[in-house]
């Protein structure tokens, strides 16, 4: 199929396109890298009076590593890919992106697009999550951050309102001896994931649990964080894991669609989680690759 | 800033190293504005939403995806497509080792394939088996199968990194 008739605007800077933003509302889908919309818009799931394409809106993806990262929302995923700066900065997406989409979509697809997209079971919102980052959001009316973990409400839906623009992702830098792990079950490689696990580690010199954060996507409605309190403290090996992945599987209400049954995905959680926890208990404690 | 109405607008794009233009509306995939407008035939329209790579074009530099673009988000861009891999008609390395491996029967996916491969091997001069498999995890081919495919492109490899430059990056 083939989009409805809209109008197209290409603003030149981020003023031009929150003007357009508040301009047109929710009458306008905000494009980047095409690669969630513009499937989208071939199936008239989306139907907008205007396309805001915000691919050349100068500097919206620049990359900034300080205290923190923060990623302008245009940055491509192959060109994020390549600098290994960043990906030295947060090994977590490092470890997600190869599973995002394929190669061709990458050369393309955007992380901001992909956040705002805000498919329960992409990889990049999962990292985010995962490691409690953050979204920036701008509008004529100003700017504001909003924690990854509250940001993501629903299946395609989340807190950004109709005149605001995601202009960056920002990340907690790795820390020097947190472990990360990411996997994934898809049907095939690059295809969405029927589960997702990621998972940030600190272990104590004793080798007991000292943080967790294990994220999952493709579970239910939007990306996760577990709450795995109760097991901070013990010593962390495959034992931990598996015990953390079968609570955790127990606890979880997954979604079932034509790609897998609830029950399958619980399953998944077990063993899939089990094995990146296990995974990341062993990197931690050493310094991030 | 750029601001089209629904209707027709003129887009130049830099096509095989040639500047050609055409009208398109704002909602004209590129896909669509290379076969009709410009007459192109050569790049192949299949799902029209990513997962098939029957589609995929060099735009500046990299191989995307051309059913899931707008012909004006591209104006000025500088695209290649399977066109211009043999542009008098000779075969380059790439579509000889598809040919000697036997890797297309129908030839649906294969223009989508080979510009896939082209920016690979561009990339990669001396890509593992796995890697070449990861990069076609973008493309589907429903007739010939995927090992001829895989064998074709690690044979062009080598040919390239032996041979004179005969095969260089197009335009």
């Amino acid at each position: 199929m083939k989009p409805v008739a809209f109008e197209y605007c290409r603003p030149d800077t981020l003023d031009e396109a929150l003007l357009l933003l508040e301009e047109f509302g929710a009458d306008a889908s905000v494009m980047a890298g095409g690669m969630s919309l513009g499937a989208m818009l071939n199936m008239r799931l989306v139907r907008p009076a205007a396309v805001i394409d915000i691919k050349r809106v100068k500097d919206l993806d620049a990359v900034r590593i300080n205290g923190e990262v923060r990623t302008g929302a245009t940055l491509r995923q192959a060109v994020a890919l390549e600098d290994a700066a960043l990906m030295r900065a947060i090994p977590l997406l490092a470890l997600a992106l190869p599973n995002v989409g394929h190669f061709q979509t990458r050369n393309r697809g955007t992380l901001g697009g992909s956040v705002s997209h805000a498919d329960p079971s992409s990889e990049i919102p999962l990292a985010l999550v995962t490691l409690g980052g953050s979204v920036e959001l701008q509008s004529k009316r100003g700017t504001r951050r909003v924690a990854a973990r509250d940001f993501f409400l629903d299946i395609l839906t989340t807190m950004r309102q109709p005149d605001e623009l995601l202009t960056a992702l920002v990340w907690p830098k790795a820390g020097p001896s947190s472990g990360y792990a990411f996997a994934e079950i898809a049907q095939r490689h690059g295809d969405f994931a029927i589960v997702a696990c990621a998972a940030q580690v600190e272990l104590k010199p004793d080798g007991s649990l000292a943080s967790l954060d294990f994220g999952l996507g493709g579970v239910e409605s939007r990306p996760m964080v577990v709450d795995t309190r109760e097991f901070l403290g013990n010593r962390a090996d495959a034992d931990l894991a598996a015990r953390i992945a079968a609570s955790t599987a127990a606890a979880v209400t997954p979604m079932s669609d034509f790609k897998a049954t609830a029950d399958y995905r619980r399953a998944l959680v077990a063993a899939l989680g089990a094995r990146v926890l296990a995974d990341a208990f062993s990197k931690a404690g050493k310094a991030p690759q | 800033m750029i601001r089209l109405k629904p209707g027709r607008h003129a887009v130049t794009l830099s096509v095989n190293g040639k500047s050609l233009t055409g009208s398109a509306e704002p909602r004209t995939l590129l896909t669509d504005f290379l076969r009709h407008e410009l007459k192109l035939y050569g790049t192949h329209v299949g799902c029209e939403h990513g997962v098939c790579g029957a589609c995929t074009v060099i735009v500046d530099g990299r191989a995307v995806r051309s059913c899931m673009q707008l012909a004006v988000e591209c104006d000025g861009a500088k695209i290649s497509t399977v066109e211009g891999l043999a542009p008098d008609g000779v075969l380059n390395v790439l579509q000889q080792a598809f040919h000697r491996h036997h890797a297309l029967q129908c030839g649906f996916c294969t223009a989508g394939i080979l510009m896939s491969a082209t920016q690979f091997l561009a990339g990669h001069p001396d890509p593992t088996q796995d890697e070449v498999k990861d990069m076609l995890s973008g493309h589907i081919c429903r007739c010939t199968g995927y090992y001829p495919i895989v064998a074709a492109i690690l044979d062009a490899a080598g040919e390239l990194r032996t041979a004179k430059p005969i095969h260089k990056e197009t335009p």
